[in-house]
């Protein structure tokens, strides 16, 4: 048993929201480089030139690489003999994300009810996800999603006879139909499987993988290089504006799932797809 | 075409800006987003005047991230435009003449852009902190109590912008795409 003070999440979760939206992990990086020497048209290639500029200007002079900084996404892998004391771990999240919000000069971007819309001025409630893994460390991710992109994201329920044909046209349907309005160059998140609630939860998980990293099934290895080929087709391109960079990646996650269903889960992410990781 | 045009957009500046063409402006422009834009519609619809005139001006559609000490502005990129295409045209046809924001418009926000001569720009989305550096001052102007929604003035050197649909009706979201396609 490992005792672990829940003000150690809210001291790594104010930090970790203020890295997040101010430096892009170098998977990311190398991605816009490459991307740079592959494209193809003139004014996509000053739009990805411009989006390094633009990294470089939020990492010197500390502003936020998108002012959408997101509702905080917080995933918790918590090993099965910590015991937290000094207070409830959802509260201690939550004031991490204000902290960090607060402090940070993040925009806040919450509002409290999804009718009445009053702004909650901290950026808090964070989106928490909570699993449990052997041992007694805890992997804490905050990954600050913007709305652009998330507004563009789809459940799709196919049907088993779909296969994965029909896996293929959901993910080009739902990026061809967030074209412009998702901020390309995209990560996709794909979930496969599950229910409707879990392939949703896959896909968001997916966009945490780094973009250097395939998945270890062979096929869904292949259908990840597939996709982006397929997308990076569409000439959608940097900004919407017509290029041959529509998306950086296409990640992929799958789940066992039930006899009648396939489940397909498109979670659109913008070129700032932000991530930050700490085992504690 | 490079072109550097100063704002509020004039009648002339605004009919011969074609879709492709990159644009720095110069000048003053105002903040509206989602809440800001349904105030003005309420505004509106009791018969009030709105906390700024719509003639020859160019509304951004952004809300800033929070500025630091000595600062005057935050990360300041375009959100996406087509949550405003409710509310757009009525504010076109008072005069509007200039949108600056990211993604597709409806048809009737195109409609209205032909019928008023006026401009869609987009600005580099995900790029608010290069943005910020083209933004020189920035001024709360109404509806304060929205943080970051609130309408504020701001004043630009060469902010620098792409013009996506035209008084003519062009779309370069068509075009371009249609150019790199390769299915």
């Amino acid at each position: 048993m490992r005792t672990v003070d829940v003000s150690v999440l809210t001291q790594n979760i104010s930090e970790m929201c203020i890295e997040a939206n101010h430096y892009l992990s170098e998977d990311m990086k190398t991605a816009f480089t490459e991307a740079q020497n592959r494209e193809q048209a003139p004014l996509g290639r000053q739009i990805l030139s411009q989006l390094q500029e633009n990294m470089e200007i939020a990492e010197k002079d500390m502003i936020p690489i998108c002012q959408d900084t997101g509702m905080a996404v917080v995933f918790l892998k918590v090993g099965q003999d910590v015991h937290f004391v000094g207070g409830n771990v959802e509260d201690a999240v939550n004031e991490g994300v204000r902290r960090g919000y607060v402090d940070g000069y993040l925009r806040k971007s919450v509002v409290r009810d999804p009718i009445y819309r009053e702004n909650t001025r901290d950026n808090t409630p964070a989106i928490i996800h909570y699993s449990i893994i052997p041992g007694d460390r805890i992997t804490v991710t905050v990954a600050p999603k913007g709305f652009g992109s998330e507004n563009m994201s789809r459940v799709f329920m196919l049907k088993p006879a779909d296969g994965i044909e029909g896996v293929k046209n959901a993910i080009l349907t739902a990026v061809k139909d967030a074209g412009p309005n998702a901020c390309p160059p995209m990560v996709v998140g794909v979930g496969i499987g599950g229910t409707f609630e879990k392939c949703a939860l896959l896909a968001k998980e997916a966009l945490t993988r780094p973009i250097d990293k395939h998945s270890e099934i062979p096929y869904v290895k292949e259908l990840e290089e597939e996709m982006l080929e397929k997308i990076n087709r569409t000439g959608i391109g940097p900004g919407g504006l017509g290029g041959t960079t529509t998306a950086l990646a296409v990640n992929i996650n799958t789940y066992a799932t039930h006899i009648a269903g396939l489940p397909v889960a498109v979670n659109i992410c913008c070129h700032v797809n932000r991530h930050a990781v700490r085992e504690i | 075409m490079d072109r550097y045009v100063n704002v509020p957009l004039s009648e002339k500046d605004a009919h011969s800006l074609k879709a492709g063409d990159y644009v720095y402006l110069t000048g003053t422009i105002y903040t509206a987003r989602d809440a800001a834009h349904k105030r003005m519609q309420e505004t509106l619809d009791r018969g009030e005047e709105l906390p700024l005139k719509m003639e020859n001006n160019v509304i951004y559609y952004m809300g800033p991230s929070p500025a630091r000490e000595g600062r005057q502005i935050g990360s300041a990129g375009p959100t996406t435009a087509s949550r405003m295409d409710k509310y757009a045209p009525r504010l076109l046809d008072l005069g509007l003449k200039g949108m600056i924001g990211k993604g597709k418009r409806s048809k009737e926000v195109a409609d209205a852009i032909v019928r008023n001569g006026a401009v869609y720009f987009a600005a580099v989305g995900g790029a608010g902190a290069l943005l910020s550096k083209s933004i020189t001052s920035s001024e709360v102007i109404a509806y304060d109590d929205l943080g970051t929604e609130a309408i504020r003035r701001l004043t630009v050197n060469n902010f620098p912008v792409i013009v996506v649909i035209d008084a003519q009706g062009n779309n370069l979201y068509e075009t371009a795409t249609k150019k790199y396609c390769r299915e």
